[in-house]
């Protein structure tokens, strides 16, 4: 099959594009070079755009049904197996903290872990957030970010959607890296792995009609993905090139000429 | 910035110079920075989302909550802008009646694409927190609580050069809207082989 062909290359170009990235993340720390905010690289559109019919696919066949299905569980158990998986990605957090310079962010994400496992019954609950313990959600993506690394090409990743090329390597290092490996027995990791697909089922049935209306209802589902996560990711870390990066100025003659300036 | 309106002439001036002035002020207005000021802009906002809010608590049905959409949408925001920026180059080649009636037919489009969605906004509450003057407008930040949802960031960029303050874009999160609105009237044109008349047709049948 057509997609086939295309998904291994997807691959091949992710594990390129990875090498390439993480190398490239220790030159550019060193260079220190900016990154234009609005530009969209994406050199592989074609294939990428067959792997996202892939992965759309994927989200009709066993994505979207199983979350319907998942939709049913009574509400607090949902939260339970969010909290629980959330916990488990406390330690990496913490770690990645500390690897961009947030202390601060280190030791709430650090306190929030021993809060929860403890107090909280394993992490089932979070009475950490009751007791102000506030913490910071990050990877390793937004570490290579804070040290310098450019964003890379963007594309989509069989089964894991759209990625930065800086993004796929943090998952890749956030998963490699994991401190938990050290510090919990198998059988937990087992079960935050099962709570990992859990609470990605939550989302997915939580976010349903934004995400319906993005892949099903939009007339280029590949585009609207692709604005969607450069422009989210890129807010999330900050990164833009000024406040007024998002101004798009509807009565000068080009309104995009500052905006897309590619 | 100051105002541009010669309404400090003295009254010694002679009315035909004032006339006169006052002409040549008005043929630039909409080219012009009105110098829009933060509150304005930041009451405009307050009162679209009030004015959102109680259509969407008041009981009606679906049909009636798209019409208020659609109205709420012409009054408070500069529909002929945003139309006119989502259909992006195709625009300058296009008749002004083709424009106006693709506009006409996006607003309807717009209500019903959003409106549609209004079950999330149940309960919910936006607050304007600040608003900052930007380059030729301002933009006015707030943030939404949505129920069993973490707080977010929602941005409003208002004018007042289509002659009336006006909101022309949303940013939430960092996502645009109309540079979304941009990519999806793009591809719908695509589709209809570049012809607006017939992209037109398409968004007054779109559901």
């Amino acid at each position: 099959m057509e997609h086939r062909t295309a998904i291994l290359r997807g691959c091949r170009i992710a594990a390129h594009g990875a090498l390439f990235a993480l190398l490239g993340a220790f030159v550019s720390a060193c260079a220190g070079s900016a990154n234009p905010t609005q530009t969209i690289n994406d050199p592989d559109e074609a294939d990428n755009r067959q792997i996202h019919e892939f992965n759309k696919s994927v989200d009709t066949a066993v994505l979207r049904p199983a979350s319907r299905a998942y939709a049913v569980l009574p509400d607090p158990v949902e939260r339970g197996i969010n909290n629980f998986a959330d916990n488990l990605d406390l330690p990496g957090e913490t770690l990645n903290s500390l690897l961009q310079g947030r202390p601060g962010a280190a030791v709430g994400n650090a306190a929030r872990f021993v809060v929860n496992t403890t107090i909280g019954i394993g992490g089932l609950f979070d009475p950490a957030h009751a007791m102000g313990i506030e913490g910071r959600n990050t990877d390793f993506g937004e570490t290579l970010y804070i040290w310098g690394a450019n964003e890379g090409v963007y594309g989509e990743v069989p089964f894991l959607g759209p990625r930065t090329e800086r993004d796929l390597v943090g998952d890749v290092v956030d998963v490699a890296l994991n401190p938990l490996r050290l510090i919990v027995p198998s059988g937990v990791r087992t079960a935050g792995r099962a709570a990992e697909v859990g609470s990605i089922l939550g989302d997915r049935a939580r976010y349903s009609e934004t995400i319906d209306s993005v892949l099903y209802e939009s007339a280029d589902s590949y585009s609207q993905t692709r604005l969607l996560y450069l422009q989210n990711r890129r807010f999330e870390l900050g990164q833009t090139g000024g406040a007024d990066d998002a101004y798009i100025d509807p009565y000068a003659i080009d309104p995009y000429e500052d905006f897309d300036a590619q | 910035m100051p105002n541009d309106l010669p309404f400090d002439l003295r009254p010694s001036r002679r009315t035909v110079t004032m006339g006169l002035a006052a002409g040549v002020a008005a043929a630039l207005l909409p080219w012009r920075a009105q110098a829009l000021d933060t509150g304005t802009a930041r009451a405009l906002v307050v009162e679209a989302v009030a004015q959102v809010n109680r259509t969407i608590n008041s009981g009606k049905s679906e049909g009636q909550m798209y019409a208020d959409f659609e109205r709420l949408f012409s009054r408070y925001a500069d529909v002929p802008a945003i139309a006119r920026t989502a259909l992006g180059v195709a625009a300058r080649s296009a008749s002004r009646q083709e424009i106006s009636a693709f506009t006409q037919a996006y607003q309807g489009y717009i209500a019903r694409k959003y409106g549609k969605r209004f079950r999330e906004f149940i309960g919910s509450e936006i607050k304007v927190i600040d608003a900052r003057p930007m380059k030729s407008a301002v933009e006015v930040i707030s943030t939404a609580y949505l129920r069993n949802e973490n707080p977010f960031e929602v941005r409003w960029h208002v004018s007042d050069r289509s002659g009336r303050p006006a909101f022309f874009n949303i940013i939430i999160e960092g996502v645009n809207m109309l540079a979304s609105e941009r990519a999806e009237v793009g591809a719908l044109l695509d589709r209809n082989r570049g012809s607006i008349p017939a992209l037109t047709e398409q968004l007054r049948r779109a559901s």
